[in-house]
């Protein structure tokens, strides 16, 4: 492990200072010679084909230069492989523009481009669109009954049983069952998608893409438009949050590139708020859980079967039902879920996608059972505290869960709560108190990283990854600074770009973990030519000396034992004739681990409620997260707030709502679609409990992307059952709810 | 790539669009001449054609705050105004806050306070932050997130926000949040 100094110390972002002054370019803010402007159209049914698409009053606007369409568009790939992205799941994925086909309301139907994006967007409402319609089905809850066992059956593992928890169940001292949903929710992130395609000549193109992976999206346009991989470059130095959404590579980016090859000059296209809501989303779910334990609250039975939905074309499935296994001891265990197929875009991943559904569903399930056993909610968890992974059969490589427990119940002051529900009120506001348990995968995928010292001392680091608001060039830079001994200034963390070293798809919480081990190498592998360079010089003090026994400080090479023992890296360099060294490293995750790897959080939610409107207001919460080492506590915690505020989001605003008779989201807008607003944000306290993982990875960092807002929906939706007495399981919690009886 | 529909178009006359007029903005202290289409709203006269690309456009509906400027000293949706519109106007944008090296006050307090994430509300953040201070009835925390709330930041930094933003008016954060010893 690095010595002390700049990792693990609250750190502002080195980016901070373009972020703060505008000079932070985003994908649509590159002004390139000649630059054309796409407009989208967009699909305005949900099921059938296109039969005309009349074109001749755009085409007729001063000012526009062509209108691509599925009748008028280079030539595609017609494989379906060739659309799969680094993270496509089972399918055929959409092709933008490929044939008459109308897979979903929203879908692009043209392209239009102009020379100025006015024309552009006016132009676009002149195309006028025929249609052959066919019957669509868009009711999740109408066609659940229909859903089926995905293709998708290695992961996650679509059901698991143990023991015989139907037979338990009744044999149960106490018992509760319950239907918990969640509507389709869309990521929003601030920055719309959007691409400027920079066309160089007919071999050559560079695309500033929004997404959350550059090589990802190389890949994609490149096999698309059947383009050698290495004449496509993508860029995406900043990204305006995505939180998943950019994970696969969406329209803009095919249909700008596509239009600046045909046009051969260089195209932008940028999605408007309302096309924003025809990309992936979070699947609506229902949960069904039967919970059955002894009077002392020790479960018995643990029965959750979860439905979720997809698009006729692919098969998007994430783990729903498995997180209780992980928290909660049980014997006798029934786990199964299933899809409905529906004429609507894929889901995507968004943020925690799986987790923070299940646990909503799990976390109020297990309030209930608290209340049903006359517990305390957390002595609940307590009692079925459990050491060990139950689907794998391993322990984990660290769970630092009790001690989250207890640091956050201490900070929250959980220890005054009154069982009762409707007890605790300030002035008219009803206050209620509800907790919930968080936990998230700690994955680590392979990755690549490259480390550059040069002779003045300078350090440049990278890799092909993304910081989509996260904080990665920051801890990159500490990283780097840590292990090489060098001032953060003189450190430069390049990402964003496809032309690095590779990288995955930011997302998931991997990336400090991944990229982070592979800089580690590479920083490792620089760290030993130095080493080597110096004990190369004459009588050097440093003889003899193993890489571990030296650290890397203040541009200098010290023995651990004895600082008096000491090179400069500058000496070292000069010595060895090297003008710069260069070391290019890569990392996996160690494959045969006898652990499970998760991170864990208790989250604790004050709410008040006014007695006769219902209007909630989460006036504070206590998130104490266990996620091995913390890199940079400031940024960190700013994840985890972020992750916090979307789970604010998710227990009381947000809900994409379906028109079922145009089968399309009618919300589709920042009015109608309700996210989290600064007054809806109060206290939030972050406490990150230590948590040591040798274990895990060279770093000891399990990422805190996602964990966040896992547990975070339950624990306000229990504290306004607390508050009210009234249990409403189907989310969002809004004030109409509350008030109907 | 065939154009079956292109037959129709052939002997039709081009749709005229609007006739350019010409505006003067005085944009962050300097003086603008601008030859734009009537309908092209300030968001993006100032993105597209000054490549003051600082100014974010979010929704371009009114509904976000992400391309919050200030117009004669008010903070304004500027995707809610026509560039025409505003004429002759004082227009600040992120751009022009900071003096030669020196980062405004709310800038740096940013920064400290990592008050943003992906950064891209961060700049109408700012600016209504400045509008703010100078509207000048602010009192409480409480006030600031009721009148900040115009500006959406789904990466969720509020609680920092408000920090930065009473770590200027005030001289410190009173606000409890954030992350433990920080
Ligand atoms: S872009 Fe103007 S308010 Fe959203
Ligand atoms: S910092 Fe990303 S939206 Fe505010």
């Amino acid at each position: 492990m690095p010595a002390a100094g700049y990792l693990g110390k609250p750190t502002s972002r080195v980016d901070g200072r373009a972020k703060v002054t505008g000079t932070a370019k985003y994908a649509a803010e590159y002004d390139v010679p000649g630059l054309a402007h796409g407009f989208v159209v967009s699909s305005a049914i949900a099921k059938g084909r296109i039969t005309t698409i009349h074109t001749a009053d755009a085409l007729a606007v001063a000012g526009v230069l062509d209108i691509f369409t599925h009748e008028h568009r280079p030539k595609l790939a017609s494989s379906d492989e060739a659309y799969k992205d680094e993270v496509a799941p089972p399918g055929s994925p959409l092709r933008p523009l490929y044939d008459d086909r109308i897979l979903f309301s929203g879908q692009p139907v043209a392209l239009v481009v102009a020379e100025e994006f006015e024309i552009a967007r006016f132009a676009a409402s002149l195309v006028r669109v025929e249609y052959e319609h066919e019957a669509h089905v868009t009711d999740f809850e109408a066609q659940r009954e229909r859903a089926t066992v995905s293709k998708q059956d290695e992961d996650p593992t679509p059901s698991t049983a143990r023991g015989n928890p139907a037979e338990a169940f009744e044999r149960a001292a106490v018992r509760v069952n319950g239907q918990y949903r969640m509507p389709v929710e869309h990521h929003n992130p601030m920055e719309p998608f959007a691409a400027t395609a920079v066309w160089e000549d007919d071999d050559r193109i560079t695309v500033f893409d929004k997404t959350q992976g550059a090589q990802n999206s190389r890949n994609y346009v490149a096999d698309v438009l059947e383009m050698p991989r290495d004449r496509v470059r993508v860029l995406s130095p900043y990204v305006g949050g995505a939180f998943g959404a950019g994970l696969r590579p969406q329209y803009q980016l095919l249909l700008a590139v596509l239009a600046a090859r045909a046009l051969k000059r260089s195209v932008r296209v940028t999605l408007t708020r309302q096309q924003m809501f025809t990309l992936g989303y979070r699947s609506a779910n229902i949960h069904e859980l039967a919970l059955g334990a002894d009077s002392d609250g020790s479960l018995v039975s643990f029965r959750h079967h979860a439905v979720g939905m997809t698009s006729r074309f692919e098969d998007f499935q994430r783990d729903f039902v498995h997180w209780s296994s992980l928290l909660y001891r049980c014997e006798n265990v029934e786990l199964g879920q299933s899809l409905v197929k529906l004429d609507q875009n894929t889901p995507c991943d968004m943020r925690a996608p799986g987790g923070a559904e299940g646990a909503y569903a799990i976390e109020c399930a297990m309030d209930e059972l608290a209340y049903a056993a006359k517990l305390d909610p957390l002595e609940l968890r307590l009692i079925n505290y459990s050491d060990k992974d139950q689907i794998e059969d391993r322990p984990y490589s660290s769970k630092q869960l009790r001690e989250c427990y207890r640091q956050g119940a201490e900070k929250f002051g959980w220890s005054d709560r009154n069982p009762q529900p409707r007890s605790m009120r300030d002035g008219n506001e009803l206050v209620g108190w509800g907790m919930a348990t968080g936990i998230w995968e700690a994955m680590q995928v392979p990755a690549s990283a490259k480390a550059v010292l040069t002779a003045n001392g300078n350090v440049e680091i990278a890799s092909a990854t993304a910081d989509i608001g996260p904080g990665t060039y920051t801890w990159m830079t500490q990283l780097a600074a840590e292990m090489l001994g060098v001032p953060l200034e003189n450190v430069t963390a390049k990402l964003g770009d496809s032309t690095l070293p590779d990288a995955p798809v930011e997302g998931g919480s991997f990336t400090t973990s991944s990229v982070g081990s592979a800089i580690h190498a590479a920083c490792r592998a620089v760290q030993r030519e130095l080493l080597g360079l110096a004990q190369k010089m004459a009588g050097s003090p440093l003889a003899g000396a193993k890489l571990d026994d030296v650290v890397f400080a203040e541009g200098k090479i010290r023995y651990k034992q004895d600082e008096s023992r000491e090179v400069s890296v500058a000496d070292a360099m000069r010595a060895g004739k090297a003008e710069r060294i260069e070391k290019a490293a890569s990392a996996a995750p160690n494959g045969d681990s006898k652990y499970s790897h998760y991170t864990h959080s208790a989250v604790f939610a004050e709410v008040k409620i006014d007695e006769q409107l219902g209007v909630i207001r989460v006036t504070r919460m206590v998130n104490a997260v266990a996620a091995g080492r913390i890199l940079n506590p400031k940024t960190a915690a700013s994840q985890i707030l972020g992750a916090v505020v979307g789970g604010i989001g998710m227990a009381l605003h947000e809900e994409t709502v379906t028109d079922q008779r145009f089968g399309r989201f009618v919300t589709r807008n920042l009015a109608d679609y309700h996210v989290p607003v600064n007054a809806d944000v109060h206290a939030i306290d972050v406490i990150f409990v230590e948590e040591k993982d040798e274990e895990i990875n060279p770093l000891g960092v399990k990422g805190v992307g996602e964990i966040g807002i896992v547990g975070t929906a339950a624990a306000i939706a229990n504290a306004v059952y607390h508050a009210t007495g009234k249990r409403v399981r189907d989310l969002p919690i809004t004030l109409d709810k509350l008030m109907r009886d | 790539m065939a154009r079956p529909s292109s037959a129709a178009r052939t002997g039709l006359e081009k749709i005229p669009t609007p006739a350019k007029v010409t505006v003067t903005l005085h944009v962050n202290g300097v003086e603008r001449k601008l030859t734009i289409a009537p309908w092209t709203t300030l968001l993006d006269a100032l993105r597209l054609y000054l490549d003051l690309t600082g100014t974010k456009k979010g929704c371009d509906h009114g509904q976000c705050g992400a391309c919050t400027v200030l117009v004669d000293g008010r903070r304004i949706n500027s995707c809610l105004t026509l560039a025409v519109m505003k004429d002759g106007a004082q227009v600040t944008t992120i751009e022009g806050l900071a003096q030669g090296n020196a980062l405004h006050p709310l800038q740096q307090a940013f920064i400290e306070h990592d008050a943003f994430q992906c950064g891209y509300c961060t700049p109408g953040q700012i600016c209504s932050a400045a509008g703010l201070i100078a509207e000048g009835r602010v009192q409480t925390a409480d006030e600031i997130r009721e009148l900040m709330s115009g500006n959406i930041c789904r990466c969720g930094a509020y609680p920092n926000i408000v920090a930065a933003i009473e770590a200027v008016m005030f001289g410190k954060a009173t606000d409890r949040s954030g992350a433990t010893g920080r």
